[in-house]
């Protein structure tokens, strides 16, 4: 991102400083040590913030050398932190391909396979059985997941129920992007809005922004044993995220951009769930939008999701 | 020098095609059986200029089942027998809608809740080791989905599309294969509506933790 760029986003709130020439003036007047703990709100959470990665640069500023560094030290942190031999990568966005997904509600039955595969595919924390989905039993009558429950535990389906799973929708024009003061998170070509874990400072305001509660913000660091460690990492999806930042989910982007379907996708019992390229005519994802009556959730807001709901 | 430069890309580019095309030929020549209605849509044939396509392979019964007796062979094998081997002995009944009356020995426990139909709306009197459409002709097990497809259109239809059943592997068929089901995977055609399931798993979201003791 060249310097005009930054301009002509940055906040108000912020004049002309970006985080990385605010670390850079803070580091030189406090020392780092200091500094780190006074840029994050959770200082406490962070506290093995290592000097490395806080002057780490912007994500779009790092060349090929930069990442095979980084990369190599974060493989190097999950086999200190975590015994696990890791692999990340940074699969790119595939030239005219823009995904989509939708959820046939007609058939979710609301078992939840998708959020358990969630959790295995994207390292979520053991302890508190982390997902990016949640999967409401609703009324039947509203699309307001307000009214929805996501703690039921009896026989699916219930009578006079239908089943909403939520998760990002990887909005055209996402509210979460716009208020980010440090452009940790941002939408890549495919569609897919992904968070720099490494950057973002835990404001939580996207978490705020987000009309779907589609972010969660990283309370702990991750527990996951060794051997249940997903090593299939991309530096923008699944690596083990870091206390004290915001994360959501990115269409398994380490396993789409290789052409394979999201973890979710394949784990569901029912067959709900339908992905593929928005731009190709002949794939199933436009074949639901040309065939189905689809939906969106809260519309009139304008984010654009392109997570698609339908009825048979 | 600039020879071996020059070449080397020429060669490993001609290894991968050479590659794929081998790939194709396995996957076509290794392709499991699939139903003929979906051949239309799901050929493995590609418009020229276009990228080939790795297969759709189908999960489809292989035969006839075999039906488990209470003898064991000499390696102490369960001995099957063909379903025909007892019906070529009796004449079909085409009223029997259930197998809770004798002489249904071998089929104990099997609950019928499909329909109205009877057994030989789908199985074939003629000769069991086959099923039969609506209108008489002779099918094989593997061609079942024909058989849902009599009823049940606009889910074959979707099918069809990919849109519904699920499937796993690739959703880019330039990139890898892709693996379905098939109807009877998920609908036990003698009692087709899909099982009541129990949710295995929940996230513990912090909002919903008390935050007293006693909440
Ligand atoms: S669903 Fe929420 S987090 Fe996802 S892109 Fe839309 S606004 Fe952003
Ligand atoms: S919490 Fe959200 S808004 Fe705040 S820095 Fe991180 S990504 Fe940006």
């Amino acid at each position: 991102m060249s310097d005009s760029d930054k301009r002509t986003i940055s906040l108000p709130v912020l004049g002309e400083v970006s985080r990385r020439t605010a670390l850079k003036a803070g580091g030189a007047t406090l020392g780092l040590a200091a500094f780190a703990a006074a840029v994050s709100p959770l200082a406490g959470l962070r506290g093995r913030l290592s000097a490395q990665e806080l002057m780490q640069r912007h994500y779009k500023e790092l060349s090929a050398d930069d990442k095979a560094r980084i990369f190599e030290r974060l493989e190097n942190e999950a086999k200190e932190r975590y015994g696990a031999d890791v692999k990340i990568k940074d699969p790119k966005a595939i030239p005219g391909v823009r995904y989509g997904y939708a959820i046939n509600l007609s058939v979710c039955n609301g078992n939840g396979a998708c959020m358990e595969a969630c959790h295995r595919e994207n390292n979520h924390d053991r302890s508190t059985n982390q997902s990016y989905i949640r999967v409401f039993e609703m009324p039947i009558g509203t699309t307001d997941f307000k009214h929805g429950d996501s703690t039921y535990t009896h026989d699916v389906p219930r009578e006079g129920k239908y089943y909403l799973p939520v998760q990002c929708f990887q909005c055209e024009n996402p509210p979460c992007v716009d208020v980010c003061p440090v452009e940790a998170t941002w939408q890549e070509d495919d569609g897919i809005v992904v968070v720099d874990y490494n950057w973002c400072i835990g404001c939580r305001y996207c978490q705020a922004a987000c009309p779907y509660h589609a972010r969660r913000f990283n309370w702990k660091e991750p527990q996951i044993p060794a051997e249940e460690v997903n090593p299939d990492q991309g530096y923008l999806s699944n690596r083990i995220r870091p206390a004290g930042v915001v994360e959501k989910c990115h269409f398994c982007l380490h396993r789409t951009r290789e052409g394979r379907q999201p973890a979710c996708l394949e784990a569901c019992p029912t067959g709900a769930r339908i992905f593929g390229n928005l731009l190709d005519p002949e794939s199933e994802i436009r074949t639901v939008l040309r065939t189905k009556r689809v939906f969106v959730l809260k519309e009139e807001l304008g984010a654009r999701p392109t997570l698609f709901y339908f009825f048979d | 020098m600039m020879r071996g430069r020059v070449l080397i890309p020429i060669v490993v580019f001609a290894a991968l095609l050479m590659s794929i095309g081998l790939v194709r030929i396995m996957t076509i020549a290794g392709a499991s059986p699939r139903s003929e209605f979906l051949a239309a849509t799901m050929s493995t044939e590609t418009v020229p200029d276009e990228t080939p396509q790795w297969l759709v392979e189908i999960s489809l019964p292989d035969g006839p089942p075999r039906v488990v007796t209470d003898r064991v062979d000499s390696l102490g094998r369960a001995v099957t027998v063909s379903c025909a081997s007892c019906h070529s002995n009796f004449d079909a009944n085409s009223a029997r809608r259930s197998a809770d009356e004798p002489p249904m020995s071998f089929h104990q426990g099997l609950t019928f809740q499909h329909g109205n139909l009877s057994c030989v709306t789908c199985h074939n009197p003629d000769d069991y080791n086959a099923l039969r459409l609506a209108d008489g002709t002779r099918i094989e097990y593997r061609q079942v989905m024909k058989s849902c497809a009599q009823c049940h259109a606009p889910q074959a239809r979707d099918y069809e599309r990919g849109l519904h059943g699920g499937m796993t592997g690739f959703w880019d068929r330039t990139k890898g294969p892709q693996k379905r089901k098939s109807c009877i995977d998920c609908h036990d055609p003698h009692a087709p509506k899909f099982p009541s399931m129990t949710p295995t798993f929940k996230p513990i979201d912090r909002f919903l933790e008390p935050t007293r003791p006693g909440d």
